[in-house]
């Protein structure tokens, strides 16, 4: 099995008609994803490559039956286009355009609240892949083993990539990997990762990778602690940055001390989680426990 | 992007909150204008995107023009954490009774705005926090639903303001609320919004932070890009449009996303360098790109050596490659080069760069040897 997203998920690509969404769209079905249907409201009724254009998620909804929605429109038609989706019915909407305001992606808290059966996953994130299954974003698809027993949930998409090839390079399959991005209000946390997860039977150990600033590797640590019984690795990035310096990603800067990757180290540490010290540090101790499994 | 405090008040008044009459001012001469006009007794303010003004003498009352020449003099040029002042704002003085504060920020993990506001203002609040929590009163407000005047006033009641206070602060309070949603503001503070001796509350200070992201709801935030603190280098990558963040060591880091630059910069670290630089060149590395990035650490005389760490995805390994070897044969590089290249057809790339190695570019197969091999070359340089 895998989280979120699987075989029988049928993407809409809003923005498939953009040269990222084109790019991108057609990548992810090379690589076997359902990709039903794409919007743009000045193209409805064209078609990219065989893929049918409709003027909103609901339209392609009613005629190819999709249940996620993948978003690769500027920044600021994001809001309305996640609107869109989420009205349209959908239950899983991955944003992967990056430079969405704050102010916008706290207003995602109306999803929750009008529509509480959808996941949002990003803004500014690579996507998520089920490998052998189904890939969403702009993960590299055969850099991913299929088949289990790792499931990878990251705030960093190359370090993601990093973790899914030094698995591959050691045999080692992975269920789902979902990079939730680094921006200071992720749709998709940890925690709802390490929920979904711990009740996946194929996955069998995760791998958590944080970034410095925010508390959300904190506040995962205490769900590792209270919720997951399988093991679960760890790396943070960061370790060296200096107080109140934005290193690339929104999320990623840390202030008065708190965030720090020494402090989410040790909350996670203390929640049993082994946490390595670089990217393939962490790739070892994750092949240590697979072989133990 | 940071704002200075006189573009804080303006952007403040914009939306109905009182400050003081004042005037910025860049020259000696145009402090001593502004002080006619506006009558003093007047405060000499240093517009500088730091804390600490006051300690560092960039705050002064002048009761005459001639004292406002005088500190108008000492205080443009002043170094203030490595911030030079450049301007002055120049405002009427006000008779404090009481200082408080007020903000409203993104509380990340509650996905919420987060007001916070305290009787105890004028001070650091985070030593507030810190020694007497229950001195802030705390709101959460859902963007969705906004904030109303009458939470406002439950909220007022809460801090437990001075009664004399409370009209003027809920009303600055529903206008800091607007205009942080608005202006898209990553942060709106006042320290200290004051009660005057003649009972009216205004906004003494400015802290606000506009969300860079937002910028094409508001084109005139292109002006506060400019002022922005960088240094040389970190103005020279923004002009190339690189994610680039300045540090103080000898090895210079280019690395493709931002996650496994930070994971350089820290490895680097850990095998006993100092990281001169973050550099994220985005996801793939084009000749354009990385000979941008190489120029830029070029011009940083502390580096002694040069770390690339690439890993292909999409980007397969031999166009990884073949943008390394055009960049390094249009910009002429001073340090010795070590590269890392992992990922999609991490071996094909390699192969090409194999020809070009030599005692000045070196390739490594991990991270860790890589950077090892590059702390070990900066060390030798010394």
């Amino acid at each position: 099995m895998s989280i979120f997203v699987d075989e029988n998920t049928k993407v809409v690509y809003q923005g498939l008609t953009g040269s990222q969404g084109r790019y991108y769209g057609l990548l992810n079905r090379e690589y076997g994803t359902q990709v039903v249907a794409g919007t743009n409201p000045k193209k409805a009724g064209e078609d990219i490559e065989g893929i049918p254009i409709f003027a909103t998620v609901g339209d392609a909804v009613a005629a190819t039956g999709a249940n996620a929605s993948c978003i690769f429109i500027p920044a600021p038609g994001v809001k309305a286009a996640v609107m869109d989706a989420a009205e349209g019915g959908v239950e899983f909407i991955v944003v992967i355009t990056e430079g969405v305001p704050a102010h916008d992606e706290a207003f995602y808290n109306r999803l929750k609240r009008d529509f509480p059966g959808v996941q949002l996953l990003g803004p500014n994130c690579p996507g998520i892949i089920s490998p052998g299954r189904c890939n969403i974003g702009i993960t590299a698809g055969h850099i991913a083993k299929p088949g289990g027993p790792v499931g990878i949930v990251s705030r960093s998409g190359t370090l993601t990539y990093q973790a899914l090839y030094e698995l591959q390079q050691k045999g080692i399959g992975v269920t789902t990997c979902v990079g939730i991005g680094g921006d200071p209000v992720p749709g998709t946390t940890f925690i709802d990762c390490l929920e979904r997860f711990e009740a996946d039977p194929e996955t069998k150990a995760i791998m958590m990778f944080g970034e410095i600033g925010g508390s959300a590797e904190e506040e995962a640590a205490a769900f590792i602690q209270a919720h997951v019984t399988k093991p679960v690795v760890s790396y943070i990035a960061g370790v060296t940055a200096p107080p109140g310096k934005k290193m690339g990603h929104a999320g990623a800067i840390i202030s008065g001390g708190k965030g720090t990757a020494d402090a989410k180290m040790d909350a996670l540490r203390a929640a049993g989680v082994k946490v390595g010290l670089n990217p393939t540090e962490a790739g070892e101790l994750m092949a240590g426990i697979v072989a133990g499994l | 992007m940071d704002l200075f405090e006189y573009q804080g008040k303006l952007f403040f008044s914009r939306y109905g909150i009182p400050i003081s009459a004042g005037e910025v001012a860049f020259t000696v001469d145009e402090a001593v204008a502004a002080a006619e006009r506006l009558g003093c007794p007047v405060v000499v303010k240093a517009q500088v995107l730091t804390g600490g003004r006051g300690k560092a003498g960039g705050v002064k009352v002048a009761n005459s023009v001639d004292e406002v020449r005088t500190h108008a003099g000492n205080i443009l040029g002043l170094d203030i954490k490595g911030h030079v002042v450049g301007r002055l704002w120049i405002e009427q003085a006000s008779d404090i009774a009481r200082e408080y504060y007020a903000s409203f920020t993104l509380d990340r993990s509650a996905k919420q705005h987060l007001g916070m506001l305290s009787a105890q203002g004028g001070v650091d609040i985070e030593e507030v926090a810190a020694t007497d929590p229950d001195a802030i009163a705390k709101i959460h407000v859902d963007p969705v639903e906004g904030l109303t005047e009458a939470r406002c006033r439950e909220w007022v009641a809460a801090a437990n303001l001075d009664p004399e206070a409370v009209q003027g602060a809920v009303d600055i309070l529903v206008k800091l609320y607007e205009a942080y949603v608005d202006g898209d503001a990553d942060l709106c503070e006042i320290n200290p919004l004051i009660l005057t001796t003649d009972g009216v509350v205004k906004a003494l200070d400015a802290k606000v932070t506009v969300d860079a992201n937002a910028v094409f709801r508001h084109p005139d935030y292109e002006e506060y890009d400019a002022i922005q603190h960088r240094d040389e280098r970190e103005t020279a990558a923004h002009d190339k449009g690189l994610q680039y963040v300045g540090l103080d060591g000898t090895v210079g880091i280019i690395a493709n996303g931002a996650g496994l630059a930070m994971s350089t910069v820290d490895i680097v670290s850990q095998v006993g360098g100092t990281p001169a630089n973050f550099l994220d060149i985005g996801g793939g590395a084009n000749a354009d790109v990385m000979a941008g990035a190489l120029e830029v650490i070029n011009n940083d005389p502390k580096v002694q050596s040069i770390f690339i760490n690439i890993f292909g995805g999409i980007t397969k390994g031999e166009e990884v490659a073949n943008g390394i070897i055009a960049a390094l044969g249009r910009v002429q590089i001073d340090a010795p080069i070590v590269i890392r290249l992992d990922g999609t057809n991490a071996e094909l790339g390699r192969e090409l760069l194999q020809p070009h190695l030599s005692e000045t570019l070196q390739m490594q197969p991990t991270m860790i040897e890589a950077a090892r091999t590059a702390v070990a070359l900066a060390e030798g340089t010394k």
